[in-house]
């Protein structure tokens, strides 16, 4: 048995190993099951594309730190969205979010700019090992720079607002013919118009209402899922805002890296119909 | 009915979908490999008593796939008690477990099959 003979010298090279392999863990946080930390969302949250998930967004498990980028872009028939992220994940517990988003209103010269501050606590379960879901709470804070459009569109508030939601998450190994399964529900309060784009609050309503989103997908194998997406809108404006849904593909070759492909249906934007395109976010974890 | 009950699983057990014995032997082998060769892994296994861990091993993995096995080794709380094994390193240690299985030509679907029976047991295992 070779592990006998090498034991010896396993043993010689004692403690240091050991300390420095235990560093190494605690740095290089790669404490989850491939592809079960989930992708990043369109404002800076760990989840799925469009919505925010309970998974924490970096691979790091209870005694880890991780961090990680986004680059996101939805490019739909009359406007284009760019989304810069970056994520700090503590623990498994808590995840520090920041994301700038910038809505481009094609051929209009129009450029609005809204910067995205989000907090997420896992208030319970894991979301691989646990018989229940991992449920988490979170808040994205959102500050419109450019609100020129949101006030001259009816908003109440076009300079800034606040998202609270709470979110379960699962993943079923094996569930689908063997293959592992992940779904997601998600309640989110908010008074944003086209996620805040447009402003917070008009003339139909300036309340906060219950928006109902969800999240279904199979994973083919350890680096390829597929699924789809539903966000459910508010319509503060009377602009006939639409509800969004989008049919996703990931590619996850390793734990530093992820690639999400999909077709985004955004229905009506600020008057305008039938906004669907591609979206496409590239997400890596630094440490 | 019928061929949803078809599709679901024949009234094989898992143990024998996955190869019976001669498979199950070669995961346990090769996850041994696995852990020779990692260092946080293999940190615990230091004093370990290799062939017992793989004969009771391979009886757990058999027990856990519904195959024709009596566990004979200790409970999961009782042999990783006092080992301290944190959730980063339990993971890890499915990580290895998965290779293992991969190495053994074990189809995607029957991977998830086994593992979905092997973490339940985590909360015997991890900080302990
Ligand atoms: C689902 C996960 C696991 C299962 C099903 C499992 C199962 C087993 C079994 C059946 C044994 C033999 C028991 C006996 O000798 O009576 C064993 C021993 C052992 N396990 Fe695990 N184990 C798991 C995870 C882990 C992890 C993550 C570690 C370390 C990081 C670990 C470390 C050990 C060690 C060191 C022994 C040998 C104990 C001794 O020398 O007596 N196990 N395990």
């Amino acid at each position: 048995m070779r592990i006998l003979q090498k034991r010896t010298l396993q043993r010689a090279l004692g403690t240091a190993v050991l300390a420095v392999s235990m560093m190494g863990q605690a740095w290089a946080a790669d404490g989850k099951l491939i592809a079960t930390a989930g992708l990043t969302q369109v404002e800076g949250s760990g989840g799925g594309g469009i919505v925010p998930w309970a998974t924490i967004s970096g691979y790091d498990s209870r005694d880890q730190i991780s961090a990680g980028a986004t680059v996101t872009r939805v490019d739909v028939s009359d406007f284009r969205l760019s989304m810069l992220g970056a994520s700090l994940s503590l623990y498994d517990k808590v995840e520090l979010s920041i994301a700038q988003q910038r809505f481009e209103i094609k051929g209009a010269g129009v450029d609005i700019k809204q910067n995205i501050v989000g907090l997420k606590y896992r208030l319970y379960g894991d979301v691989v090992y646990d018989t229940w879901p991992q449920v988490s709470v979170g808040l994205q804070h959102k500050k419109l720079e450019d609100g020129d459009v949101a006030g001259a569109v009816g908003a109440k508030n076009n300079s800034s607002g606040t998202d609270f939601y709470v979110a379960a998450t699962k993943v079923h190994l094996g569930a689908i013919a063997g293959y592992n399964a992940v779904w997601n529900l998600t309640a989110r309060a908010t008074k944003a118009n086209e996620m805040g784009i447009l402003g917070f609050g008009g003339v139909e309503n300036n309340d906060y209402q219950v928006m109902l989103e969800a999240s279904a997908g199979i994973l083919f194998s350890r680096h390829l899922a597929v699924g789809l997406e539903y966000r459910q809108k508010p319509d503060n404006l009377g602009l006939g805002e639409d509800d969004w849904m989008d049919y996703f593909i990931s590619y996850i070759p390793s734990k530093d890296f992820n690639l999400t492909l999909a077709w985004a249906k955004l229905g009506t934007i600020a008057g305008a119909p039938g906004q669907d395109g591609l979206y496409l976010s590239l997400n890596g974890q630094l440490w | 009915m019928a061929l949803l009950a078809g599709c679901a699983s024949t009234d094989k057990s898992l143990y024998d979908e996955l190869g019976g014995q001669a498979t199950v032997a070669k995961i346990v082998d090769n996850f041994i490999h696995e852990i020779e060769y990692d260092q946080v892994m293999f940190a615990y296994f230091a004093e370990s008593d290799i062939d017992r861990f793989r004969s009771k091993l391979n009886e757990h993995l058999c027990f856990l796939a519904d195959g024709p096995c009596a566990y004979t080794g200790d409970t999961m709380a009782q042999v990783h008690a006092g080992m301290n094994i944190s959730e980063g390193d339990f993971n890890h240690g499915v990580d290895l477990f998965i290779a293992a299985m991969d190495k053994a030509n074990v189809p995607h679907p029957l991977q998830n099959r086994l593992l979905a029976k092997m973490v339940p047991t985590r909360q015997d295992i991890i900080y302990l």
